[in-house]
């Protein structure tokens, strides 16, 4: 047994980077900038003065205007918010969603709720490698379509769809576009006025700022297209009226700096975790008989997803304790369900449920991807030798 | 700067921060994960349950965490009212007419949904009484919303005999507590709520997380789904940090509670004695129970926002009312329920005592204030209207 846990799992969620922290520790002491960004008063303007200010510098980042971003407490409620939203909002026009079988579970959940309140959700499933193609939501979209909600990383597996292409067939149609980007925001460069998005949720903990918030970008209406979306909760009439509530100023910094921080970074960053990726990747299939789930190439830098012949998922994991991992989504895990994500992509399920996801990260380092590798094998050789299962692959 | 708007937002307490340290650095696991990270993470969320519910009095599997009061407020009546619509029962909601507008506001919107929306009406000190309740309750009633103490006058309602009402018509009673932790002692049991909620960044934690308590009985329709959090209740992964402070926020306001009470109560009596023998100034409520922390008057013939203004430009902030409605130019709607002339709703100002503040700071708020009034045109302060200065 190893005693330093290696840590595996940055798709569940990252560390606070110790620059974000220290932003931050200032708007939490009696001295600093501690004041209602409401309050008139001029400690409340400081306060105001600083949300815009991460507001512009996210604005800035993501290529769009400061306002059309909107502060939530997290990707969930920006899921939320954006398809509870948009469909409940134009339901006069309509009562039809896309989605997919394999989004997270804020985005399918969300939509569950729908189906409860009269909406009707055509599931989209990729392909084998966990696409899903423009023509299969040109083939999706009705005429009382409001809505297409997508992952645009899918968070078990790291496929990257295409935005673009999937956003003409949709902006062609007139329905509005929901982009997840929780995985992908902060490791993908985004160019969000020129992509043919209407939405896009993002998660501070997931790009190394804190839990507790997150952002709606909210495209600005165009002539004849008018995107009405019903909020959440109401009071105060916060963020243009979209999601009220007093604004958590130091999360708020906190996010802004995380993400500018992932931008200043991304050029030198990205290639090390491709780098990594790579490592890892071959390491793993190394073992033999060990398969990687999704899109070899369109993927984000950071996620390696296999299932593992012949080997039961739990007694591996279990092995593998000394290495923070997940068996798929960790907003699954309290379920004990294989992926159901891996079973959409065709995995039967004793290879969905002996499937693993290693997610790296900033402070990943080449040693600790060897180990992880080395660990690996040693256990999967251990296990398909202590109790050899037949090989489904 | 001499800080007077606690009822606003309160700075985060040094133990508070230092309690979150750990939780924006070396512990930064998902409470979902379900490695050793993971239940660390998991161990955290569940003492600062714990000590959540031992402020409102309650066991911790009462305690929703949301992403802050308004959401927890929006949580309850939404939740209550479109779960009720979702079963295709339509009715009445009554809210008070003086509630924060975390709880008027999702009201007035369940009006969309065919729901009747009943503003109830408040005595001269801004209360709904028991009679008044007793009356427009009817069977058809979903939800009565009455908040523990307003936010602009400080003034207590009698929750516990509005709750009995409501209880013996089979309705679901909510109150907005946000006001009351750490300046009165709180029992959500012994009020006999079946929802409350409450916010962090009122008792000394941080913003973004609050809770709803609940008696567990009522059934919600959830407002963000997805992941299965806080039962299912409230989706999202958890702010842990937001959540650890807030857990100790409200133990160390529940332990000081009472010698707060006696301070605050001190520096509120004394500028209401001093105010009381300023000319054309009125205290609002004065003879109401009230927080401790809360005084709320208006000056004849100025402009509440001038004075604001020009109190923040000597550098004593204050509020005109709800941080929530600075940029209305209404006057306060709790005034203007409770029967206030608009000339003088107008020239209302809050100041809402905390940590820190000392008899200086009322000398100073004292001075500026007649410096002020002395910068105005003479008459203006015997009440001759609106003054464009």
């Amino acid at each position: 047994m190893h005693d330093h846990m290696v840590y595996m799992d940055y798709a569940a969620t990252t560390p606070v980077d110790p620059r974000v922290a220290e932003a931050m520790f200032t708007y939490l002491t009696p001295s600093g900038i501690f004041a209602n960004p409401a309050s008139s008063h001029a400690m409340g303007r400081a306060a105001r003065e600083s949300v815009e200010t991460a507001r512009a510098e996210i604005a800035a980042v993501l290529g769009c205007a400061a306002e059309c971003i909107v502060f939530t407490s997290g990707a969930t409620e920006s899921d939320n918010l954006a398809i509870k939203g948009v469909a409940r909002g134009m339901r006069k026009r309509g009562q039809h969603i896309i989605s997919e079988k394999t989004g997270h579970k804020a985005v399918v959940d969300a939509c569950k709720a729908l189906e409860k309140e009269g909406f009707e959700v055509t599931w989209l499933t990729p392909d084998e490698q966990g696409v899903i193609s423009p023509q299969q939501v040109r083939d999706a979209l009705r005429e009382d379509t409001t809505l297409v909600s997508l992952l645009h990383a899918n968070n078990e597996t790291g496929v990257v769809q295409d935005i673009a292409a999937i956003g003409e067939v949709v902006r062609d149609h007139g329905a509005a576009f929901h982009v997840d980007a929780a995985q992908s925001t902060g490791k993908l460069p985004l160019e969000l006025e020129a992509l043919p998005v209407d939405l896009l949720s993002a998660s501070g903990h997931k790009f190394y700022g804190p839990k507790g918030i997150g952002l709606l970008y909210r495209r600005k209406p165009e002539p004849g297209r008018r995107i009405r979306i019903e909020p959440l909760q109401h009071g105060g009439g916060h963020e243009l009226g979209l999601r009220s509530g007093t604004l958590a100023t130091h999360q708020i910094v906190g996010i802004g700096r995380a993400l500018a921080i992932a931008a200043e970074e991304m050029e030198e960053e990205v290639p090390r975790l491709v780098a990594l990726r790579e490592r890892l990747t071959n390491g793993l299939l190394a073992v033999g008989d060990v398969l990687l789930n999704g899109h070899p190439e369109s993927r984000l830098p950071t996620i390696v997803n296999v299932s593992v012949a012949g080997v039961e998922g739990e007694s591996l994991q279990l092995a593998l304790r000394d290495i923070a991992l997940s068996t798929g989504s960790a907003c699954n895990s309290a379920s004990g369900e294989s992926s159901f994500v891996l079973r959409a992509l065709g995995r039967d399920d004793a290879l969905a449920g002996s499937s693993f996801r290693f997610s790296i990260g900033r402070w990943t380092s080449e040693g600790e991807i060897d180990l992880v590798v080395e660990r690996f094998a040693e256990e999967v050789r251990r296990l398909r030798e202590l109790a050899p299962a037949p090989l489904t692959a | 700067m001499i800080y007077l708007d606690h009822n606003a937002t309160t700075p985060t307490r040094p133990e508070v921060r230092e309690a979150m340290l750990p939780y924006l650095g070396e512990e930064f696991g998902n409470p979902s994960s379900i490695y050793e990270r993971g239940r660390l993470a998991r161990n955290a969320l569940d003492e600062a349950r714990g000590r959540v519910a031992q402020l409102a009095g309650v066991h911790p599997s009462q305690v929703i965490f949301t992403g802050g009061g308004t959401e927890a407020g929006n949580l309850a009546l939404r939740g209550v009212v479109l779960r009720a619509v979702a079963e295709g029962r339509l009715g009445r909601v009554l809210v008070g007419a003086t509630e924060h507008s975390a709880v008027l506001e999702p009201a007035e919107d369940l009006a969309a949904f065919g729901i009747e929306v009943v503003k109830l009406p408040v005595d001269a000190a801004g209360r709904v009484t028991p009679e008044t309740l007793e009356n427009e309750i009817s069977a058809d009633t979903i939800l009565v919303s009455v908040m523990a103490a307003n936010n602009e006058t400080g003034v207590l309602n009698d929750t516990s005999a509005l709750a009995a009402i409501a209880r013996e018509h089979g309705v679901t009673f909510h109150t907005d507590a946000v006001q009351v932790p750490g300046k009165l002692p709180l029992d959500f049991t012994a009020i006999g709520a079946n929802l409350m909620n409450l916010s962090a960044h009122k008792l000394g934690g941080p913003k973004g997380v609050g809770a709803l308590v609940t008696d567990n009985a009522v059934d919600l329709l959830p407002l963000v789904t997805g992941g299965g959090q806080e039962g299912g209740r409230r989706a999202g992964t958890e702010n842990l940090p937001g959540i650890v402070g807030f857990g100790v926020a409200a133990e160390i306001a529940m332990q000081e509670q009472a010698e707060h009470a006696v301070a605050m109560r001190e520096l509120r009596d004394e500028l209401e004695r001093r105010l009381a023998s300023r000319p054309a100034t009125s205290l609002f409520a004065a003879d109401a129970e009230r927080l401790p922390n809360t005084l709320f008057f208006g000056l004849e013939g100025m402009d509440g926002e001038t004075v604001q203004m020009g109190l923040d430009r000597q550098g004593i902030a204050v509020s005109t009312g709800s941080a929530c409605h600075s940029e209305s130019t209404e006057p306060s709607h709790v005034l203007t329920a409770m029967g206030i002339p608009e000339a003088l709703a107008r020239g209302a100002i809050r100041v809402s005592f905390g940590r820190g503040n000392n008899m200086q700071d009322i000398d100073a708020l004292l001075n500026a204030l007649d410096s002020l009034a002395s910068a105005l045109p003479t008459g203006a302060m015997q009440g001759g209207g609106p003054v464009g200065w």
